[in-house]
């Protein structure tokens, strides 16, 4: 059997890292770059290349929005700016002021017959509109708020 | 139920059966089915064939399934199965229960189906966990089907069998033939032995028996061409691979399923992973590869999941690693995930991603068959090719071509989406015309609208008019009005939706997609994409059309990839057929569809509002007053045509103009 494929592979170490810290610290890439002894310029290359990489941290919860052709014809560009509205994202910026959320545009997520379609977290949204969204977020929102007020309450003490 | 945790059909009879990994028996699949073959037994041969019926319908006779691929779960598919379950136990019902795949009928998801070996097996669709409870009542309580979406047999022992019409006559399944997707929806994907109870991997039993070239001869004779788009015959490339004098070849299976609109790859290898899997170890026999990959998107995690789980159950029953049945032929599968980039649907790009590097196509020749990845020979097919593959080699290659045209032979899976009554996932045999697909099979439009269009082929495809609809579907009859076949999506347009935009979206598409390795496809789109947002907002002139002419044709001819090179199609078809929306917009400056936002205007209709004021308080520019008979009315100077009134409106009463 080949080694070869099986063998470090690029894209595969920065999912790895992506999967354990939720983005590509510049930090990281440095030690990869000199574990792999590859030029940290490829690494950088590569990932900025991919969709899947993000160098910056991401909110709590990450909205993707899906831009594949039934969802934007069935109105997902109008959603996609409700939500950078009602999120309050800045116009340079890609998550929400308290960090809560992020938003981004996903390709196509296979789910066309549900178009158009959100995904909140794990949670995919099927036929999205503006008013269910509004209400899907206010309730992860308010998940994440209890959980870090119990988590505040306990910590608290100590 | 637990002699199942025993004892599967994958597990040896008795002592008598020596197969393992590392004394494969060449007729192990075979004799699971038909066995035992080394020794007689009546008491094996039964065993067998009880498990074989209590995998089809249950230990207890009866079976429901639950569609719980992707779309299945997105519709609440998980939270259905959960009910089922509860229901089930507050009747004292013993059933199995189990997740399936997708049928193709994504429009009434999530969907369940009760079988048992003599009744009518009822599908239901539309399912909630609020009415399942209903449901599983009616059917085990009262014997009665009332309700179901449709039928698979009849068989007079149910009542209200009469109302509800049989699947096989309806037109959303009777015009299709079910030929690659024919376990999907049917069987656990995750289940290596529900795939062996429906005949799987006879195909690669069979294959193991003949010579590699005969399996190409097998595959010529089908007539089968690669599924993902061009349409290049797959036993041409098959062969040319196999003719490389190179000890180390590969097969890669294309997974990378990028095409917005597009998802039949996604359902065949979530519902029928095995299915893939047996295609690509015989493409790796019919070549002479001992390492196949297998591509997948990042988008599509379950995909990789159930992929990777059939790589694994059939390593462990020896179908995957050394010396496979037996026959002396060692090949292991790999699962890659894609990071995402639409450019990886190139095979040049793909092998660069597997190789770890940015994905950039390179020049072609030489191509892939004969310096690949690594520089090996490489074969790469797509997901629903290689699915094909392992059909027509359990089936024989006239059974596949007795379907579709002179010159493209077999069945093909098309994703209908959009303007439709029945979005979904849907086989037809080629050249099967598109009014076939889109009003017989997807249902027409919905109440009150006009379809006007289809796009087929994605950002590479083009659209096509509503008086075309009776063209064949084929590789050649499409390329020469304009589109292509593509993977098979088919996107369907209707009144409320604008060319111009539809053509702007793609090309907002190809440019972020656009690798920017050549000039033609770097600098294009980002000029096609500048005209034509220009066209959207009104500010633009003739030579608009002609300048997107010119640019469109100069990187179809210039371009390096496909990526590049096909980018244009969605807007040099719209100019040919629909001329007049782009005009509209140029010398009206006015939008048809009312879709493009600077060329409409809102107002709101005094009928409908009641005076609550959402929209003034919504608006962001303050755009929205209150007149003196305490109606609101917007100032249409100052409003920045953002939407947000209709929106909020919770009756509807601002309406576009």
């Amino acid at each position: 059997m080949s080694g070869k494929i099986c063998s470090g592979n690029l894209i595969e170490s920065l999912q790895r890292i992506q999967e354990k810290q939720g983005f590509l610290p510049r930090d990281s890439l440095i030690k990869l770059s000199r574990d792999t002894r590859s030029p940290l310029s490829r690494i950088f290359g590569v990932a900025t290349f991919y969709h899947q990489f993000r160098l910056e941290p991401p909110g709590k919860v990450t909205i993707a929005v899906c831009m594949g052709t039934a969802c934007h014809l069935r109105g997902n560009a109008e959603n996609y700016e409700f939500l950078r509205r009602f999120l309050g994202i800045r116009p340079d910026r890609s998550t929400s002021d308290d960090g809560l959320f992020s938003l981004e545009k996903a390709r196509c997520f296979g789910c066309c017959s549900l178009a158009p379609v959100v995904k909140i977290g794990d949670m995919l949204v099927g036929k999205a509109t503006p008013r269910e969204l509004q209400k899907a977020i206010s309730r992860v929102r308010e998940s994440i708020l209890r959980e870090e007020a119990a988590r505040g309450a306990g910590g608290g003490k100590t | 139920m637990m002699r199942q945790e025993y004892w599967t059909l994958m597990d040896p009879c008795c002592d008598y059966c020596l197969h393992s990994r590392d004394n494969p028996c060449a007729k192990y699949v075979v004799c699971r089915m038909r066995g035992p073959f080394c020794h007689r037994s009546v008491e094996c041969r039964e065993k067998r064939q009880r498990r074989i019926r209590e995998v089809l319908y249950g230990s207890q006779g009866v079976r429901i399934n639950i569609g719980a691929s992707s779309c299945g779960l997105a519709a609440g598919a998980e939270r259905v199965l959960e009910a089922v379950k509860d229901g089930l136990r507050s009747m004292g019902v013993e059933a199995e229960v189990s997740a399936v795949g997708c049928l193709g009928l994504c429009f009434m998801e999530p969907f369940i189906e009760i079988q048992s070996e003599d009744g009518p097996s009822p599908i239901y669709g539309y399912v909630s966990p609020e009415n399942v409870g209903d449901i599983l009542a009616r059917y085990f309580e009262e014997g009665s089907v009332d309700g179901a979406f449709a039928i698979r047999k009849r068989t007079g022992r149910f009542k209200d069998e009469d109302k509800v019409p049989l699947l096989d006559e309806l037109d959303v399944w009777r015009k299709q033939v079910k030929w690659v997707s024919r376990n999907c929806g049917v069987i656990n994907p995750e289940s290596i032995e529900e795939y062996i109870v429906t005949g799987g991997y006879e195909g690669l039993s069979r294959a193991l028996t003949m010579r590699p070239e005969e399996v190409i001869e097998e595959i010529r004779l089908a007539g089968l061409r690669g599924r993902g788009g061009a349409g290049f015959p797959t036993w041409l490339k098959w062969k040319i691979c196999r003719e490389q004098p190179s000890e180390e070849k590969y097969v890669i299976c294309n997974a990378d399923e990028g095409d917005p609109g597009a998802f039949m790859n996604r359902l065949l290898a979530e519902s029928d992973p095995h299915r893939v899997l047996e295609g690509i170890i015989i493409a790796g026999y019919a070549i002479g590869a001992s390492q196949g990959v297998i591509f997948v998107r990042a988008e599509k995690p379950l995909m990789a999941a159930r992929l990777e789980k059939a790589v694994e159950d059939a390593r462990r029953w020896g179908l995957l690693g050394e010396n496979i049945l037996g026959s002396g032929f060692s090949f292991d599968v790999r699962v890659m995930r894609s990071a995402g980039a639409f450019v990886c649907g190139e095979e040049t790009a793909m092998i660069a991603a597997i190789e770890g590097r940015r994905a950039m196509p390179r020049q072609r020749p030489p191509y892939p068959a004969s310096k690949g990845l690594w520089d090996k020979p490489t074969v790469v097919n797509n997901v629903e090719t290689l699915a094909h593959v392992a059909t027509i080699m359990a089936h024989g290659w006239r059974e596949f071509a007795k379907y579709g045209t002179e010159r493209s032979k077999g069945t093909k899976m098309f994703c209908v989406t959009g303007g439709v009554k029945r979005t979904g996932a849907f086989e037809v045999p080629i050249g099967t015309t598109i009014r076939t697909l889109v009003y017989d099979i997807a249902g027409g439009p919905h109440e009150g609208r006009r379809i006007k269009a289809v796009q087929i082929g994605g950002p590479s495809g083009g659209c096509l008019p509503e008086r075309l609809f009776d063209l064949p579907i084929d590789y050649e009859s499409l390329q020469e009005a304009g589109a292509i076949m593509g993977s098979g999506g088919l996107v369907v347009i209707d009144d409320t939706n604008c060319m111009v935009d539809v053509a702007r979206y793609f090309t907002s598409f190809t440019l972020a997609e656009s690798c920017g390795k050549c000039i033609p496809c770097r600098v294009g789109t980002k000029a096609l994409y500048d005209r034509l947002s220009a066209i959207v907002e009104g500010m633009s002139s003739q030579e608009d059309l002609q300048l997107l002419e010119e640019i469109g044709i100069m990187m179809k001819e210039a371009a390096l990839c496909a990526l590049g090179g096909t980018a244009p199609n969605p807007i040099l078809s719209s100019l040919r057929y629909f001329r007049d929306e782009y005009e509209a917009h140029i010398l009206e400056k006015r939008c048809p569809a009312k879709v493009c936002r600077k060329l409409v205007s809102y107002a709101i209709n005094r009928e409908l509002c009641v005076k609550c004021g959402l929209c003034a308080k919504s608006c962001p520019v303050g755009a929205i007053a209150k007149t003196a008979d305490g109606y609101f009315m917007i100032d249409e100077s100052r409003c920045i045509r953002c939407g947000t009134c209709v929106i909020t409106c919770p009756r509807g009463a601002v309406e576009k103009r």
